[in-house]
This record gives structure tokens, sequence and C-alpha cells, in this order.
């Protein structure tokens, strides 16, 4: 596992193939030929190695390899696609505690039950996921150590410490879990609240435990240059842990948000009365608002990630943001875009069912053109794909125009004017059937127009400042920015709360009476975030490259390749694919609970006659 | 950019508001308006591959722009059903049924009777240094390697303007052939590359890197390049190989001098 191997045929099959037209793989063809395949290495095995005729040295080799195949797919993709599922079902699992204590408990100090079937509905979703979880993170475990023994003897080596606290944990978050579940309704609200308080420190506890192992493998520390450990301490808080734990934390909330208001979206398209399609339209609302309010600081949180990755290894750094995997970010600019897109597209057909809303329409082409040009800018990349001939009319792979939308300072003024537009339009949606009383009412919306004009002024000026200045000041100005839109998003807010205190209403929100087409925007921002993480968390992954641990212990399996864009593409792809089967089968379990009992047919039939 | 592209876009547009165009029309005209301005406005023109793109996600925001309200949604559909059932667009609607497979065969047809060209692929700008380096028989890290003479600017400006002197020279006895006498990547060889070399004027290329990056580049050249992301395609010789260490710092210290760009520092890990 130290030394670099050289090519064996199986890695060449591999690389053949991954390199194949489309970059996929051909399931059709692989998998007929891989049964027979494995069937005759087996009987050709059983005469060719009859018992006692191997070597004793070769027998210990045998016996502790290094790595073993996994059949067909290889050991890195069936790994990678176990993990990715259980990475999100895991997300899932503890961002929906999240969301539902802080809904439980505004339903405890507001007296609203609305706000506590809410919760309640969507705690519904944790039973089954929970298992789903424990059963994928069992699954990861086991093909860990069959095919990767030697890695897994040195992670065990390092991190032996913390598994017993980490099953513990498990075992705690699972009382906690089906207490809060189980227990809705039957213990005092605060008690109950407290059960949601512990599961979700629990929860996170034991996500900063995964983080510390898998953080490690990317920035090793604590450890001597040959691997042995110096200190747990030092091996848990490396470099990249506390960024990892807060993206994925706040990543968690919006993912989990979005899956939630899938599944409002879900119940909203089946549901037969009026009743029904309001609660669900209300469920899928509050479902896309917590996914986008955990979404709107995540660039944020990304941006420190990428940082301190950068700090520790300009080389790890230049591989994420500038080599091999630069061109994954252009794919997740395009994902990201496509979400500001959708949620600023589900809150426009929202206000559809808001009496009062329309006078705010013809802010919506201003908003959309903000919202293309940043998305374009975003996904300009620095160097363009070009045939010979294009380059040689640009003079080169950078456009002298587009080139210098492709760095940092276009991409931050982008991103942060994104945020700004999609909170301009959740304002507005806010405001849709109310009027302002205040007798300040006037000065104080001019304030906040004043507050977003000039921030946003401020962020196109820093990002154009950005290329007079040395690079070390240009990354330092997306602090500014980054606080700005900040500092415009919590006074705007603060004002307005202040502002439609004791509004006047101009009417009602028509909850149950959203286009459909919105519904399955919903589904589009679900999907859209299982992309998005599935991508970039194989780019976290990946971008170690040929290492199990950077620097540390490096990878000499048939698999020490970075695959192309295509494959993982496509990898990642069925991942999300196979994701959504088994949420799929999370909701229909979930509803279950709902359902009629079960009745012999008579008995059915004669409950329709009597109803008819 | 081409002037009169723009303005004759401009004007079908404001014809467009004069003539009252509802949405849909409104949308197509957006939609023409951009791709012409964007295949023909723009100079040099943009690649094939950003054009789709911009289009994809221009044609996504028309679209969210039409569904986003009932009654525009609804009169782009009545729009649409009345152009196909109306007797009176009848002709209109057989012109549109005869002329969309007739653009897809001219499509087709341009497609299949071009001159055959390698396939486009991204390319990688930024190779992925290694962390250290073993020049002329001595190591040097490039993670925590620094320019031995940068320190210098400051402390001895007479004896830094020596070495930027030097670099002046070196760059004009070797590297002015390939990068041109402004640095630009328009040296009398560059026209025989592919890619051509690095444009320095750009803010965009030397000044996010760090200057041991730099040292790795010259010293090393194309030969030095990792294997990840290849084919590089890079002509630049092992400068190693031809100049001292000093020399090839000066260089680097020359380019950014010359072209008023400074080097990235390096960043503290927290």
């Amino acid at each position: 596992m130290k030394t670099n191997s050289t090519y064996s045929p199986a890695r060449l099959l591999r690389l053949q193939r991954s390199l194949s037209p489309g970059g996929g793989l051909n399931l059709r063809r692989v998998i007929p030929f891989g049964a027979l395949f494995l069937i005759l290495c087996l009987v050709g095995a059983y005469f060719v190695f009859p018992a006692g005729a191997i070597p004793v040295q070769e027998a210990q080799d045998a016996a502790n390899p290094d790595y073993r195949e996994f059949p067909v797919i290889g050991s890195r993709t069936i790994v990678w696609v176990v993990a990715q599922l259980h990475l999100m079902f895991a997300a899932f699992v503890l961002a929906v505690p999240m969301f539902a204590l802080i809904i439980e408990i505004i339903g405890y100090v507001t007296k609203d039950e609305r706000y506590d079937h809410l919760a309640y509905e969507f705690v519904k979703l944790l039973s089954v996921s929970f298992s789903f979880t424990a059963a994928l993170g069992a699954m990861l475990t086991f093909l860990l150590l069959i095919l990767y023994p030697s890695l897994m003897q040195y992670m065990v080596k390092i991190f032996s410490w913390t598994f017993l606290p980490y099953v513990a944990l498990f075992f705690l978050e699972a009382i906690f879990l089906y207490s809060y579940y189980y227990g809705w309704g039957k213990f005092s609200p605060k008690v109950h609240i407290g059960l949601g308080v512990m599961l979700n420190i629990v929860g996170t506890a034991i996500m900063f435990i995964a983080d510390a192992w898998l953080t490690f493998m990317n920035t090793p520390n604590g450890i001597t240059e040959t691997g042995e450990l110096v200190s747990l301490w030092g091996a848990v808080n490396n470099f990249i842990w506390m960024p990892i734990n807060i993206h994925r934390i706040i990543a968690n909330v919006a993912f989990g948000g979005s899956i939630a208001a899938a599944y409002g979206a879900y119940k909203y398209l089946g549901a037969k009365t009026a009743e029904d399609k309001a609660h669900y339209d209300w469920m899928g609302y509050v479902g896309n608002f917590v996914a986008i309010s955990a979404f709107l600081p995540l660039p944020f949180a990304g941006y420190y990630l990428g940082k301190e990755i950068y700090a520790y290894s300009q080389s790890l750094g230049i591989t994420l943001m500038g080599g091999t995997f630069s061109w994954l970010f252009i794919v997740q600019a395009i994902l990201i875009g496509n979400l500001f897109l959708a949620a600023n597209y589900y809150l426009w057909v929202s206000m559809e069912r808001i009496d009062g809303a329309e006078r705010f329409r013809k802010y919506i082409k201003y908003l959309l053109g903000a919202i293309t040009i940043s998305f374009i800018v975003w996904a300009t990349p620095h160097s363009l794909v070009a045939s010979v001939e294009e380059a040689r009319a640009m003079g080169g792979s950078h456009h002298p125009i587009l080139g210098v939308l492709g760095v940092m300072s276009a991409k931050n003024t982008a991103v942060n004017v994104l945020i700004l537009t999609t909170y301009i339009s959740f304002l507005l949606y806010r405001r849709g059937n109310k009027e302002a009383t205040v007798p300040w009412a006037k000065m104080g919306m001019n304030i906040q127009l004043g507050i977003f004009v000039l921030v946003t002024l401020f962020v196109i000026f820093l990002g154009i400042y950005g290329y007079f200045v040395e690079a070390s000041v240009r990354i330092g100005l997306s602090v500014p920015q980054v606080l700005s839109v900040l500092f415009a998003m919590i006074s705007i807010t603060f004002i307005d709360v202040l502002l439609f205190k004791n509004a006047k209403k101009t009417g009602e929100i028509r909850w149950g009476e959203i286009g459909n087409r919105a519904q399955y925007a919903l589904f589009f921002i679900a999907i859209t975030f299982a992309w998005t993480m599935g991508l970039m968390g194989y780019v976290r992954a990946g971008m170690r490259q040929h290492w199990h641990v950077y620097g540390v212990i490096e990878d000499t399996s048939v698999d020490a390749f970075t695959p192309t864009i295509g494959y993982a593409a496509i990898v990642v792809s069925i991942t999300v694919f196979i994701f959504f089967v088994f949420i799929a089968t999370v909701f229909w379990l979930t509803g279950l609970t709902n359902k009629e009992p079960w009745k012999p047919k008579e008995e059915r039939n004669k409950s329709v006659e009597a109803a008819g | 950019m081409n002037l009169l592209v723009i303005l004759a876009i401009i004007a079908a547009w404001i014809g467009l508001r004069f003539l009252k165009a509802n949405s849909l029309a409104w949308a197509a005209g957006i939609w023409v308006g951009l791709y012409v301005g964007l295949s023909y406005g723009i100079n040099p023109p943009l690649p094939s591959s950003i054009l789709s793109m911009f289009m994809a996600i221009i044609t996504l925001a028309l679209v969210t722009y039409l569904t986003a309200g009932n009654d525009r949604m609804k009169e782009m559909a009545d729009t649409i059903v009345t152009f196909v059932v109306d007797k009176r667009y009848t002709g209109a609607l057989i012109g549109v049924l005869i002329a969309l497979p007739l653009l897809v065969s001219f499509k087709v047809y341009l497609n299949m009777t071009q001159a055959p060209e390698p396939p486009i692929s991204g390319r990688t700008i930024h190779p992925v240094p290694p962390n250290t380096i073993t020049v002329n028989g001595s190591p040097f890290n490039i993670v925590e390697g620094h320019n031995p003479y940068r320190e210098l600017e400051s402390s001895d400006p007479d004896a830094f303007a020596l070495h930027l002197e030097n670099g002046r020279r070196v760059y004009y006895q070797n590297c002015v052939f390939c990068h041109g006498d402004n640095m630009e990547g328009d040296g009398q060889f560059a026209h025989g590359l592919d890619p051509i070399p690095a444009n320095f004027q750009d803010a965009t290329t030397i000044a996010m890197l760090q200057e041991s990056y730099l040292y790795w580049r010259v010293a090393k050249g194309g030969p030095g390049l990792p294997s990840e992301s290849t084919p590089w395609l890079s002509a630049m010789p092992a400068w190693e190989n031809f100049l001292t260490e000093e020399e090839m710092w000066d260089v680097i210290m020359f380019l950014y001098d010359y072209t008023g760009q400074r080097p990235r520092v390096s960043e503290e890990v927290h």
C-alpha cells in the first residue's frame, strides 16, 4: 500500500472504461460479462489454486491483502456510492430535528397548535430514515473493512478511542429520537422540548466525531512523518475539521429542509381535500423557507472551508480550485445557480396565492435579470472550452472580455448579488398581503432601500476593486462583502419587523391554492440539493487523488487514479437516483401511518355501499 | 464589441415595444436578440461551448419569467393554443411545421459538412506543484519556501534594483521570444504554439500565484509538469538547465515588477 503499483490489467480496464465516450459504465454490457467472468474466475481458481498448493508467504499475503476487489463496479465506486447515500440520510436525520424543534418551540410559545402538528409531520419522516441511515452506515463499515483492510487498520490505530463514544452516542441518539417521536404529546411540552434539545446535541456530536475521521484523511494532523499517532486531539482537531463541521451543519439544514419540502409537495399533489392541500402547501412552504434560509449563508461557510484547505496546502488548494477539480466547480455553479432560480421561482409563484401581492409582480423581471446575470457570471469558467480555431481567435484559452468573469472577485460578487436578490424576493413575499401602518413607514422603507442599494453598490465596488490589488488582499475582500450582505439582511429584516408590526392586512394567503408547478419546483430544489451534495462530496474526498490519507498513506489499489468528470457525474447521478428511490420509500412508509386500517373485502364493500 | 449588431438588437426591441408585443413575443424577441448579440456582437467571438451554456441559462430564465405569474402563463398558453387552432393562422402553422424539420436538417447538414477538428476539451490552467523539488541539486520546499531576494525590496532597494535589472536581461535574452515584448504571451514564437504562452499582463495569471510556484514552473518547465490533468502541451523549457537559481528568482521578480502585479503571499493556517 505504501509503494506505487504499476498499471495492472484491472486498473487499465477501469481506466479505459472511465475514458470511454461519455465516460460512463456500460452496465448492460458489463453486468452479464462481469457475472460470467466472475463465475469463470471462481471455477478457474478452484482448479489453478488447489488447497495446499500455495506457498506460505503467498498464503499469508492472500489472507491479509491491502485491498480486495468488488465485482463489476470496483471497490472505490461501491464505497463511494454507499458512503454518499449514508451521508445523505445522515444529513437528513440530523437536520430534521433541528428545524422540527424550532417549529415546536414556536408552537409552544405562540400556543398555535398548527406549528406543533407541522413539527410532528416533519418528525414522522425520521423513524424510517434513521433505520436507513444505520443500515447504510453498517454497510459502509463492512465494505471498508472488507475492501480496504490495511487502510481501516491504520484508521483504527489512530482513532480507536473515538469509536466507543461514537457507538455510545448512537445508542443515545436512538433513545432520544424514538422518545421524541413516540413521546409526541405524551410528555409535558417542556420535557418534550428537552428531549428535542438532547437529540440535537447528541446528533451533532455524532457528526463531529465522524467528521474527524474523514477530515483527517484530507488534512492529517497529530501524527509523525511516518504516520504514527502523537496526539489524538490533534488528529481530531485537524485543519479542516471545524470548517467541515460548520459547513455540514448549515448544509444539512438546507438539505433536510428541501427534502421535507419535497414531502410536503408530494402530499400536496396527492391531497384530496382543501384542508389537506392547505396543510401540505404550508408544509412545503416552511420546508423550503428552512432550506433557503440555511442555503443563503452556505457559500460563506464554503469559502471558509476552501480558504483553510488552500492555507493548509497550496497543492491541495490548486487541485481543488485551479486544477483537476476546478471544472467540477463550474458544474457546482450551474447547480447552485439553478437552486437560486428555483427558490425565487417558488416564491414568485407562491405570491400568486396572496391577495395584494400582485403589486409586486412588476419587480420580478428586474430580480430575474439580476439572477440571470449573476448566474452567468458565476458559471463562466476562467479557461474556456474552445476548439483550436476559437482559442486562436481569442488569443488563448482566456477570452479578453469573459476572462475577467472567471476569477474569484467576479464569483464572490455574483453570489452575493444572488443572495441579496433572493432575500428581496422573500421580503416581497413576506409583505404580500400587508401594508405598513406605522407613521414612519415611508421613511423606514426608504432607509431599507438605501441600505440595499448601498450594500449592492459596495459589493460590486469591492468585486471590481479586487482586480487591482494583490491576491491576498483580494481574498480578504470577500470578508467585507459577506459582512455587508449579512448586515443588509439583518438590518432590513429588523426594520421590516418593526414596520409591519400590527400592519393592515390587504388580503389573505389562500393556502392550498398554489399552482402545481410550484410543487415541482420544490422537487427540483430537493433533487438539485442532493446532486450538489453528491458532487461536492466527491470533490472533498477525491481531491486527495492517489492518497488515502493525504501525504501519509498512498493509494496503490487499481483505483488510484482520478476518474473523468463524465464518470464522476454518472456515479453521482446514479447515487442521487438511488437516494430518491429510498426517499420515495420513506415517504410511502411514513404515509402508511395515516392509512385506514385494513379490512376484508366484504367489509370494505359494505362500507362503500353504506357511504354511497 | 460590434456596435452595429448591438444597435440593431436594441432597435428590434424598441420595435417590439411599439408593436405592444405580448409576453411570449417578448420572450422570443429577447432570446433571439441575446443569441444574436452573444454570437455576433462580441469580438473575438465566444466559443460555442460558452454560448450554449449562456443560452441555456437565458432560456431557463425566460421560461421562469413566463410561468411565474398565473396571468402571464395563461396569456402564453392562450397564444399558443390560438396559433394552433385558429384558422387564421393555418398558413403560418403549416409554415412552422415545415420550417422546423428543415432547420434541424440544415443544422445536421452544417455539422456534417464541417472540416474535421480535434475534439474540444476543458483545459486545466494551473498545474498542481509537488511539495518539494530539487533544483540543480538543492532541495526547495514549494509550500513553505520563499524568494530569498524579495526582502531586499524593503531592506536594500538598490540591491533589489540590481536584481530586477538582472531579471530584465534574463527575460529579454531567453523569455521574450515566446512571452513577448510586453509579456502578453505574443512573442514571435507564440503563434507556433498551442496553447499559446501565458499572458502575464492578465491580472488572473501570475498575480494569483506565489513566487515559489513560479520558481517551480520556471525551473522545471514543461517536462516537470505533473501527471494529472494531462496533456499539458507546454513548450516551456526546464530553465534550471540554463540559468542559475539567482537568475530564475531575478526574472520572476522582473515579471512582477514589469507588469505591476504583486505575488500572492502565503496564508496562515488557522
